[in-house]
């Protein structure tokens, strides 16, 4: 039995049609996922209650590679397999990556992007990235019982297009439906409700495990503004480790380090840093390879002497972010702070003496992003009402494609706000039909031959198959651009096909106005018209079953008689299919019908009868 | 005539009424459609409905109405947890035959 989430009034989705999304945090150190439940906001962890997955990929032979917290423990000791920190190659070419020298990776210098060489064969950063999105996807699948409509996945603000086409395709490679990217900080401020506010400055100070980036927003008419970056891409949680660390060094007075002492001290530091969020003193004890044992209390004032100075870095480019957006510290209406770090007291309050404000900090800073991508996601998927949207853009003549008879099927309804994605199932019209063309038209009215014609492709390559058989998800997609891509899969085999299209496309708003008044005044006749095409359909439907039925079996089953009487009811509705009477076809549609239950029954007697006589089911079916 | 809730359902229901911020109740229905006839709805209330038919469970209100309390009379609404999954789950003693997965049913 399905499970069942609560939805919003008139939302409920129809059975096999639930529109669930995701949101993911892509992070350079960590990566999360977070959906929507019955109106709840929530990470999604794993089996063993962990919410973060350590963003690190270690590639095996042959088999698919291992990806977070077990490839994150053999970092040090296959340091060529295990890639960390992958984020920092998306979209970037060899050169452009600062500090490639000091990775331990065999890179491979290819056009656009960087490649890295590791056991498993040469790797792109999409590739490894896809790893990752690959393990949160089937996650989110395992949490969520049911395949994803599609996902929002977070980017950091400065990210450009190559960065940005990237992360696309990661997530496409990993099988997931991308709604859209969306900036870390706007992620963050939608976590906090910010967007209900009309109109505001923001400032997200997000610091991460290994770096940090300031980012002022501006809201205006509900659209969030990146209007300043900054940051230090080498600065983040593990410095302050280390300041601990090496101060625990010092104070044990220890002559020589070990490098599983190193790792050691690392880890208790950065223990003994989560300690002093909430008390006073962190206690430090290891026993070291050389058979020495430090024993040390570290007190809150100590760390906090230690590491000023790095707090005082993230303060200068918070400054400069300010002084680019050409605002001073009293322009800004909330600051957000994001990223595990930011728990600490002292990050807490240097922020707040800076900006002469308390900063929200009631989420999980860790988790901000991933819950804001997650309800950005939502809205998206079409799970919230119209009304509560805030990126008012809207389609403005409904968008959908041609089927059988000549007849309009809305995909995507006018006045759907956009970005939206939606997809709809069709099916062959004909036995062993391996082609279909899709003609994808913009319109109010009923028959394609009233709307605008947008664009034609076709999909090939379906397996022969009886009519009806075949699933072919045609998906249309409108992204915030106002760019429509429609694409056609068939679900058994996998073959695809896709188009883009700019739907608004010299359509003036008098023009679109004239077309929807067509619609009003001819809405009576396009039902009409409608109603006889599928009639009409169904008709033709009937007589190619039938006409196939009786090539096949009409001589073995049917006498002359019989034979006689099904050809001409037959013929009498293929007559009535020429002329308009939609109530003449289905009454002839019915008797023919009639005419061949009895045939219709003894072909099923016979075919049973043949399965009963041993007779081989492919010989059976041909 | 009857729809009642489980304690552990009323009690979630009422932490996403709670976290929601508005609402009145619960809605529980039926619509015609699915690949077995019929497909259970379930969705938040901020306005009852003049028809609509009111239960009171453990704390919660439920409304239905008239025509969908014909399907799904004397049906308990539990929250399970299967897996990593989680979610509702109608116990409803009406059903004849359901599709393979559940969602939607026959009576």
């Amino acid at each position: 039995m399905a499970l069942l989430q609560i939805a919003e009034p008139g939302l409920s989705a129809a059975p096999h049609e639930h529109r669930l999304a995701i949101g993911i945090d892509l992070g350079t150190t960590n990566s999360l996922v977070a959906t929507v439940r019955s109106g709840e906001t929530a990470v999604i962890e794993d089996e063993a209650g962990r919410a973060l997955l350590p963003s690190v990929v270690r590639y095996m032979h042959g088999d698919s590679p291992e990806v977070g917290y077990e490839a994150q423990l053999r970092q040090s000791d296959d340091p060529h397999n295990t890639i960390v920190s992958v984020k920092r190659f998306m979209g970037r070419g060899l050169k452009d990556v600062p500090g490639a020298a000091a990775t331990p990776y065999r890179f491979v210098d290819a056009p656009g992007m960087v490649r890295l060489e590791t056991r498993a064969g040469v790797k792109s950063p999409v590739e490894v990235s896809s790893e990752i999105l690959k393990v949160l996807r089937s996650r989110a699948e395992a949490a969520l019982g049911g395949e994803l409509t599609g996902a929002v996945i977070t980017v950091p603000a400065y990210f450009d297009d190559a960065q940005r086409q990237a992360t696309k395709d990661a997530a496409r490679l990993a099988g997931l439906n991308v709604l859209r990217l969306l900036n870390e900080p706007t992620a963050a401020a939608i976590a906090y409700g910010l967007d209900n506010a009309s109109e505001g400055t923001f400032c997200i100070y997000d610091l991460g495990g290994g770096t940090f980036d300031v980012s002022i927003l501006r809201l205006r008419q509900g659209i969030f503004e990146v209007v300043a970056t900054n940051g230090d891409s080498a600065l983040g949680g593990d410095d302050f480790d280390e300041r601990i660390a090496r101060w625990a060094t010092e104070q044990g007075k220890v002559a020589e380090l070990q490098v599983t002492d190193a790792r050691l001290l690392l880890s208790l530091a950065r223990k003994a840093k989560e300690t002093l969020t909430d008390n006073d003193s962190a206690r430090i004890t290891a026993a070291l390879a050389s058979g020495q044992e430090l024993d040390l209390t570290l007190s809150a004032e100590t760390f906090f002497e230690l590491t000023a100075d790095l707090i005082a870095k993230t303060l200068a480019p918070t400054r400069r972010a300010l002084r680019d957006a050409g605002l001073g510290v009293e322009d800004i209406d909330g600051v957000v702070l994001v990223g595990g770090s930011t728990r600490m007291r002292h990050v807490r309050s240097a922020v707040g003496e800076f900006f002469e404000r308390e900063p929200l900090t009631n989420l999980d800073p860790d988790k901000v992003v991933a819950l804001g991508a997650a309800m950005q996601a939502n809205l998206l998927a079409g799970n919230r009402k119209a009304d509560d949207w805030l990126l008012l853009d809207v389609i403005p003549l409904s968008l959908g494609l041609e089927t059988m008879g000549g007849l309009a099927e809305k995909v995507i309804p006018r006045n759907a706000t956009i970005p939206v994605a939606r997809a709809q199932d069709f099916t062959t019209f004909k036995d062993g039909q391996t082609a279909m063309s899709i003609h994808v038209v913009q319109g109010e009215r009923e028959l394609v031959s009233d709307c605008r014609s947008l664009a034609r492709f076709e999909l090939r390559g379906i397996p022969p198959m009886v009519a009806g058989a075949a699933r072919i998800r045609v998906s249309f997609q409108v992204d915030a651009d106002g760019l429509l891509s429609v694409s056609a899969m068939e679900q058994t085999s996998g073959v695809q096909a896709t188009i883009e299209v700019k739907p608004s496309y010299g359509l003036s708003d008098d023009e679109i106005a004239g077309m929807l008044q067509d619609s009003y005044t001819n809405a009576q006749r396009d039902i009409e018209s409608r109603n006889l095409r599928e009639q009409r359909v169904d008709g033709l439907r009937l007589i190619e079953a039938t006409q196939a039925a009786l090539d096949q079996d009409g001589a073995r089953l049917l006498s002359d008689v019989e034979r006689i009487s099904i050809e001409r009811a037959m013929e009498t509705l293929r007559v009535l299919l020429n002329q308009s009477d939609y109530g003449a076809i289905k009454r002839a549609s019915e008797s023919l019908n009639r005419a061949t239950a009895k045939f219709a029954a003894r072909r099923m007697d016979a075919s049973i009868q043949s399965a009963l006589s041993g007779k081989r089911l492919d010989a059976l079916e041909a | 005539m009857a729809i009642t809730l489980s304690e552990n359902a009323a009690k979630r229901v009422q932490k996403f009424l709670d976290q929601r911020g508005k609402g009145i109740g619960l809605r529980l229905g039926v619509r015609t459609s699915g690949c077995s006839g019929m497909a259970y709805t379930l969705e938040f209330v901020d306005e009852a409905q003049p028809e609509d038919l009111a239960f009171e469970s453990h704390g919660v209100t439920v409304l239905t109405d008239p025509k969908s309390l014909a399907f799904i009379d004397g049906t308990e609404l539990d929250f399970v947890r299967e897996g990593l999954n989680e979610g509702f789950k109608f116990n409803n003693p009406n059903v004849k035959n359901t599709c393979g997965c559940g969602e939607s049913f026959n009576i």
